[in-house]
């Protein structure tokens, strides 16, 4: 069965949903863990890194906690455009998009437990959750690195804790991180303020892909940078304790916006609405951000009964991959080609959606106000 | 390509520097672009890029420490750790382990690892940890002169030690 063939169709994985998903589209927790007696990927030789495929692939394949059904290949068998896929729905990096023999994933069939083999460390494990669920993504991994911990014997000093490729990794191993979506801070102009104190509590800010990416669409991704020195359960607490204030801020942000400038904020739902609807050829990044504004739209009850699962449908089926797999030909697509397709897709899409009621903000807006 | 400077060596630092609209290019080998003062900027930029500013000049700093170390398991060097900013093997943070130490401050909040322990890791760490207490409230007791409890420790420790 092809990867292609495994995962939920984006209709259906866009129905996913979870604690303060208005904001916090997903939240996931890596460990990063190596063989101990095999040279790191990045250093070691061909032979090796097959050796620690062969090794570790049939254990990961094996625990029972993935359950029955589950997805293993090695990276080689993956078609570039399976791959691609893979990137747009975060199930792995970029970085192991572009590895091919002696590299694997395995992936469960709720999609909520992917194993990179053979990415910068020997294991990269992972657990998804929808909305604001850093315990739950913790508790979850935490589980399968013990059920791991039982059939290899991973790396590991008294003194550095997990010991891994890159020093950032080093001692827990842990990367905790949630996708948020922003748009009422970055309208209010607060954004850059809330990154610079995020920052300050050595939490990185990073677009939607991760390391030195753009924020596109208002999608931001708060993780922590360090890594030893403090137990897993106070990083997972702390970067928690941050996002409830950056939800929180976003929140304000909205309703400041709301009562303050409800037309500016109408100005920029109504013409997302008008030009995803009407547009003939339009780039992934206008897409993202004009969906951003849908999506704020739909969180503000702006577009009636309309689900959000519809406009993270489109956030998803803009991207590149998923456009090409859409494609009645699947053929490679030129990036005009792509735009044309893209806006066909979305104007089809748009249709769905009701004209903007402007009263869900100005109605809102009078019963709020004190006379 | 030969060294500039002493024309004997084979150059492996490539500098371009623009100074006062004029483009000046240096091409020496590693003794004398350390002479002269030129480091390679690229291979630090790397190390600045992946681990935040400040790292690389700490990196060096922490290779200097180590002089011309290479892992005795993957064959790992100090100049490949500068250059990539990883390391090779798990043994590697045993030899590297005395420049490593500065590197790591910079980007965490401590140097010893706290948290999750491998659970056959865990009774050895137990019981390292164990007899070190011991030892030390051993000491505190000879120290104070208090005998009966020093007894009591010695003993306990020869069971524990005993029992392992």
């Amino acid at each position: 069965m092809s990867i292609i063939d495994f995962l939920v169709p984006p209709s259906e994985a866009c129905l996913r949903s979870g604690p303060h998903d208005k904001i916090v589209l997903s939240s996931r927790v890596r460990l990063a863990r190596n063989l101990r007696t095999v040279p790191f990927p990045s250093h070691s030789k061909k032979a090796e890194r097959i050796k620690a495929f062969e090794t570790l692939m049939p254990e990961v394949k094996s625990l029972t906690l993935l359950g029955q059904e589950i997805f293993a290949e090695s990276m080689d068998k993956l078609p570039a455009l399976d791959k691609q896929v893979l990137v747009e729905r975060h199930l792995i990096s970029r970085e192991h998009a572009a590895k091919n023999a002696g590299s694997g994933i395995v992936l469960n069939r709720e999609e909520n437990v992917c194993v990179m083999v053979n990415e910068e460390d020997h294991l990269r494990i992972q657990a998804l959750r929808p909305g604001l669920q850093l315990r739950q993504a913790w508790t979850a991994i935490d589980a399968v690195d013990t059920a791991l911990q039982e059939k290899v014997e991973f790396a590991f000093s008294e003194r550095y804790g997990f010991l891994t490729a890159c020093p950032t990794n080093l001692g827990t191993g842990i990367r905790v991180s949630a996708m948020l979506h922003l748009p009422g801070l970055v309208l209010a102009e607060q954004i850059n303020q809330i990154i610079q104190a995020v920052n300050k509590l050595g939490l990185a800010v990073r677009g939607l892909y991760g390391e030195g990416t753009e924020a596109l669409g208002n999608v931001f991704q708060v993780s922590n940078q360090m890594t030893l020195g403090e137990p897993e359960n106070d990083i997972v607490e702390r970067i928690n304790k941050v996002l409830l204030q950056i939800i929180e801020h976003e929140e304000n942000a909205r309703l400041s916006q709301m009562e303050k400038k409800p037309a500016v904020l109408l100005n920029h739902i109504g013409r997302a609405y008008g030009v995803l609807g009407n547009s003939w050829s339009i780039s992934s990044k206008e897409a993202m951000n004009l969906i951003s504004f849908l999506r704020l739209g739909v969180d503000l009850g702006v577009f009636g009964k309309t689900p959000k699962s519809l406009t993270d449908e489109l956030f998803l089926r803009s991207q590149p991959a998923h456009l090409q797999l859409a494609h009645p030909l699947r053929e490679k697509l030129g990036s005009d080609e792509r735009d044309l397709f893209r806006a066909q897709m979305l104007r089809e899409r748009a249709s769905l959606i009701p004209n903007p009621d402007p009263q869900a903000l100005l109605g809102r807006r009078e019963e709020g106000s004190p006379e | 390509m030969v060294c500039q400077f002493c024309k004997l060596k084979e150059a492996s630092v490539h500098v371009t520097e623009i100074a006062d609209n004029k483009v000046k290019k240096v091409d020496a080998c590693a003794a004398c672009a350390k002479e002269k003062n030129y480091n390679d900027p690229a291979a630090f930029a790397i190390a600045d890029h992946l681990l935040g500013l400040g790292a690389a000049q700490k990196m060096e700093e922490a290779s200097e420490a180590v002089g011309a170390l290479s892992c005795n398991q993957c064959g790992y060097t100090q100049a490949d750790f500068k250059k990539s900013g990883r390391l090779g093997c798990a043994h590697c943070y045993d030899i590297f382990s005395d420049g490593l130490d500065s590197v790591l401050k910079t980007m965490h909040k401590d140097i010893r690892h706290r948290g999750k322990v491998p659970a056959g890791m865990k009774s050895a760490l137990e019981g390292a940890h164990r007899l070190q207490g011991l030892n030390r409230d051993l000491q505190v007791a000879i120290g104070q002169e208090d005998f009966e409890s020093a007894a009591r420790l010695r003993d306990e420790i020869k069971a524990f030690k005993a029992s392992e």
